[in-house]
Order: C-alpha cells, then sequence, then structure tokens
C-alpha cells in the first residue's frame, strides 16, 4: 500500500482538526463508533457474531473439538483465535499467507481473551494428559474501516458467549461424542479490547481507516470484567509518554465498561460471572431464528 | 438403489416429497441482496438454502504481478473460499485443492459472460467467501458472483445463472441439499447464460443413463432460469427502488441484533 497525494491531504486535514479536538465524522477525542452485533449468523458453528464498529464488519465463528492437549499443559483445553482480512474487505488485501500486521492482529485479539481467562481451560479436560476440548475462534474480517483490534476483539468475545459446546466422554483411549447433550462455553469473565490512536500529539479511541493512515503510534489495552487490565499492545513506529499511557488505561476501563454491556446484551444466556442472568428477555429470535440449536445446554465437568 | 452411501434417510417419500419437503422440482430458498459491501466496488450476498455466501469484486484495475496481464484483454482472477467456521469440522483457512479447482471452473464460468476485450492490461478480481456451507455452494457462489459483477458496472453479455440437479432414490432432482448429495447417486452442477442459452459450467459425479444424463440437464438448466430471476431482482432492487448505496450493507443475515 503506499501513500497518495490524497492521503496526504486527508492526514493534513485530520491533524489540523485534531488541534482542535475535532474529528472528521465528528465524533469526540474518546467515542468509539456505533457498535452493532448480530449473533447466530453461522449456525452450523458452535457459536457466531457479525460486528460493525462504524464501517469496519467481521465475522466470526467459533468451532470445537476434541484435540490432545499441550504437553506441558494437560490438564487444560486448548483455545485459539485466528483472524483473517478477506481480499474482498478492502483493495488493498492480497491473497496469499497472511502477512506479518495481520498475524499481528490475530495474535492481539488472541492474547486479550486467553490472558482475561475468559474461557476456563481447565473445564475444558476430557483425560488429563491425553484428551481436552478445543476452542477455535476465527475472525473473517469482510469491510475495512480502521480499528480491526477492536472489530474482532468484539467479534470473538460475542461469539464465545453464545457458543455451546458438544459433549464428549473419554472411553477406550478415544473421545466419544455423546449426541444431543451440550454446554454453555465455560465463561469467567468478558474481556474488551479498547484502541487508541496517538495522531499529530492527540490521543483519539476508535480510530477510522483515515486515522489509523495518518497516526504515529497506537495501543490496544483489554480489561476484563473487574476492570482489570489483562493484556497490551504499542504499535506504529512513534512512542507515548508515561502520562499518555496512564490516560489510555483509564479510558480502556471507561470505554471498556460500556462496550461490555452491549457485548452482553448481544448474549443474554451466556453462562459464567458477569454475564447477565438468564431470565433476562432480548428480543425475538429473528427471521433464522428457527435454525439454531435450541436444545437447553447442559453444563458437565467439575466445577470451576 | 445404485451408488451413494448406505444411510437410514428417507430421500424420497410416497408422496414424492424429499427429505427437506421440497417436490423434486424445487430449489432451495434463494435470497440475493447486490451492494453489500462499502470497499468492494461492486458485491452481493446470497443465502441458497443454508449456504450463506459474500462476492466481492474489484476492478478493472492494474495487474499484480505484472507478468499476468494480457496487452490484448483484461483479465479474470477468482478466489472461492471457506471460512474455517463454514462447515461442521474446522475447515484449514489455507486454500485446498478443492477450492482451488472450484475457483477455476467458476472463473471459467464467468469469463464468456464478461466483455474484458475492452479493459486490456487490467484485472478484475472477484473473491467469494463461504460463511457456510450446506451442498451447492459453488452454484451459489457463482451466481452471486454474476450479481456481484454487475453491481461493479462490468460490461457483460449476460448474466451467468446457476443451479444444480442430480440423481437421488432414481429420481432426477432439482438442486441437491447436502444430504442429497452424500446419500445420493449423482450431482450435476450447472453454470447458464440464460439470454444467450449457454451452460458455461458444468461438472458431474455419479452415474446417469444417457436418458438420465439429458434429463438432469435440463432440469439444471430449468433451475438457473429460476435462480436469473432472483438476480435480476437483486439488481432491480438495488438500482430502481430508490434504495442506493449501502441501503442493504446492514441487513441481518438471520441472527439476533443489538446496538445501534
Amino acid at each position: 500500500m503506499h501513500r497518495t497525494i490524497i492521503d496526504d491531504l486527508k492526514r493534513s486535514r485530520i491533524f489540523k482538526l485534531a488541534d482542535d479536538g475535532r474529528r472528521q465524522d465528528g465524533r469526540g477525542m474518546d467515542e468509539p463508533r456505533r457498535l452493532r452485533i448480530e449473533t447466530g449468523v453461522v449456525p452450523k458453528a458452535e457459536g457466531s457474531a457479525r460486528v460493525f464498529l462504524g464501517d469496519t464488519e467481521v465475522v466470526a465463528g467459533v468451532k470445537v473439538k476434541p484435540d490432545r492437549p499441550f504437553p506441558d499443559v494437560g490438564d487444560r483445553g486448548i483455545f485459539i483465535c485466528t483472524a483473517e482480512v478477506l481480499p474482498l474487505a478492502h483493495q488493498d488485501v492480497e491473497t496469499g499467507p497472511p502477512q506479518p500486521p495481520v498475524i499481528e492482529l490475530a495474535r492481539v485479539v488472541d492474547r486479550g481473551i486467553r490472558e482475561s481467562g475468559m474461557v476456563d481451560l481447565k473445564q475444558l479436560v476430557l483425560e488429563p494428559n491425553k484428551s481436552v476440548i478445543g476452542v477455535f475462534v476465527d475472525n473473517s474480517v469482510i469491510d475495512v474501516d480502521g480499528n480491526l483490534f477492536d472489530a474482532c476483539s468484539y467479534a470473538s468475545t460475542a461469539a464465545l458467549l453464545t457458543a455451546t459446546i458438544p459433549k464428549w466422554e473419554y472411553r477406550d483411549d478415544a473421545p466419544a461424542r455423546v449426541e444431543g447433550q451440550t454446554m454453555p462455553a465455560p465463561i469467567t469473565t468478558v474481556p474488551v479490547s479498547v484502541t487508541m490512536a496517538k495522531v499529530n500529539g492527540k490521543i483519539m479511541v476508535d480510530p477510522t481507516q483515515d486515522e489509523w493512515t495518518a497516526m504515529e503510534a497506537r495501543v490496544t489495552i483489554t480489561t476484563n470484567s473487574d476492570g482489570n487490565i489483562c493484556a497490551l499492545q504499542k504499535g506504529g513506529p512513534s512512542g507515548f509518554t508515561y502520562d499518555e499511557l496512564e490516560r489510555c488505561g483509564r479510558l480502556s476501563v471507561s470505554i471498556g465498561a460500556r462496550v461490555r454491556e452491549t457485548i452482553k446484551r448481544a448474549a443474554p444466556d451466556a453462562g459464567g460471572g458477569g454475564c447477565c442472568g438468564p431470565g433476562e428477555e432480548c428480543g425475538g429470535g429473528g427471521p433464522g431464528g428457527g435454525q439454531q440449536q435450541q436444545q437447553q445446554p447442559q453444563p458437565y465437568g467439575g466445577g470451576p | 438403489m445404485m451408488g451413494g452411501r448406505d444411510t437410514d434417510i428417507v430421500l424420497l417419500d410416497k408422496d414424492g416429497l424429499r427429505c427437506d419437503g421440497r417436490r423434486i422440482d424445487q430449489t432451495r430458498r434463494v435470497d440475493i441482496k447486490a451492494g453489500v459491501l462499502r470497499n468492494a466496488h461492486g458485491s452481493a450476498y446470497i443465502e441458497f438454502g443454508d449456504n450463506k455466501i459474500l462476492a466481492g469484486v474489484f476492478g478493472p484495475r492494474d495487474v499484480h504481478p505484472k507478468h499476468l496481464s494480457d496487452t490484448d484483454t483484461g483479465i479474470l482472477r477468482c478466489r472461492y473460499h471457506m471460512s474455517p467456521f463454514s462447515v461442521s469440522d474446522r475447515k484449514n483457512p489455507a486454500p485446498s485443492r478443492r477450492e482451488i479447482e472450484i475457483s477455476k471452473v467458476i472463473k471459467e464460468a464467468l469469463e464468456p459472460a464478461l466483455m474484458l476485450e475492452q479493459f486490456p492490461r487490467t484485472v478484475v478480481d472477484v473473491f467469494m467467501e463461504i460463511l457456510q456451507a450446506d451442498g451447492g455452494s459453488r452454484c451459489a457462489a457463482l451466481a452471486a458472483a454474476s450479481v456481484a459483477l454487475a453491481d461493479a458496472g462490468i460490461p457483460m453479455r449476460d448474466m451467468v445463472s446457476a443451479c444444480a440437479a442430480g440423481k437421488v432414490a432414481d429420481t432426477i432432482v432439482l438442486d441437491v441439499n447436502n444430504e442429497e448429495d452424500q446419500a445420493g447417486q449423482a450431482d450435476m452442477p450447472v453454470g447458464y447464460m440464460p439470454n444467450l442459452d449457454r451452460v458455461t459450467l458444468i461438472q458431474l459425479d455419479g452415474v446417469l443413463t444417457p436418458d438420465e444424463y439429458g434429463l438432469c440437464m435440463r432440469t439444471a438448466i430449468d433451475g438457473c432460469r429460476q435462480v436469473y430471476e432472483v438476480q435480476k431482482r437483486a439488481l432491480a432492487e438495488k438500482y430502481f427502488t430508490g434504495g442506493g448505496e449501502g441501503r442493504e450493507r446492514t441487513a441481518s443475515m438471520g441472527g439476533r441484533v443489538v446496538g445501534a
């Protein structure tokens, strides 16, 4: 991707606006874009969500299957989160193996969820050191307008909150599927990332693609339901002062709390700490609601 | 019954209804929306039974790598790709041999419809993403790709429509679904230009008598004509009902929505 004269003009406009504390789309400096979450969009996946963060759009799906545990952690299930920016999402995306920025994207989204302990991996063990359940969350970015980090993070989290885990039993040295029985994904907390860009020395929450192109540095901070910080990634060619990072930390907590409420509303039936109770009503099932799995989740395995 | 895998499923009941309740000459539900993506130059979203597929088009644009460019004509590139969560067992995101072959036959199905000689030294890229697969995904992807190309304003001689037919319980049926594909005796996907009366994609696996072969083709072509009407309606909805740019972007994909 090369920079054009238009990019330079946009950049100088974004800089000028930032001096007055303003942004191209009229948002406040610490105001994220509108967030829209649609769950249950891929009924064949164990959980799924489609997220619009402004004009950035992502579909995430959860797949679950028995696997061998990692040799050093035989008492835990496996969690892997990936991201792909599809070539139909933007004209500059090329097909082929993922480029470093996309690998960073997938790893930052994975880390935010993993380090928060959102999925209780100890509840995903079928037979210690031999057989565990693997949970895969795959993100497909289908439209790009900046800040893929937060869009993928919200899509992954919402998809996990709606996920059901099929039941397996370890019999005759192999996992065997118990038909018709499932449990909700063992959720302990709802991680929320907030990405902030430094543009002309000013901190902007949830940068658009134009702001992303113009920024000198960015930081993505993930917080959990307790309001603690659990993962962080700095990127971009420039740096932050201590005071800037301290302020970004506080912003990530306050903005994250509001985003968390929206994500929870997207998955009202989710179990685990920090989520709405199962009694909460959240409207109808939508036109495709009949395709979704209707069986009641049956918890199994040990307690937390 | 010959061919197919052993199964307990009743593919055709005594009333002539199939395992999903359709008659033998009925397609599954087909719904297409044009212009669903913001960055792509043209796009379409199709739900074909339980298939959920996005198609995005870029171009005509410069060719990279340059040695692929043709001084006499524009070229077409197609990519059919399945999301890892689109099937029951998670699919490795890297393109498989199956996806590469399907990409090639879809490219060759679309090429006869496109007037790319008007754009020498350029490329038109068509990207199809299978968000959920349900049997007949190549036909659904081809139908969506045609609408996306039209939405991108690429000059076309005709629309390319697509539908499969097959042999299930010794009967030729239209639009074979996933269960019928697994348990049935033959599957024949067809891509077809309805105004020029040309078949531009045809494949077959399974065994048919010469008579069944003819009937299967006629059945599939009839299905293509039905899908063609849905394709035209999708474009008319975007361009002639005052909807315009991005109107359908945030339309539901059949899930439950919260937020702005």
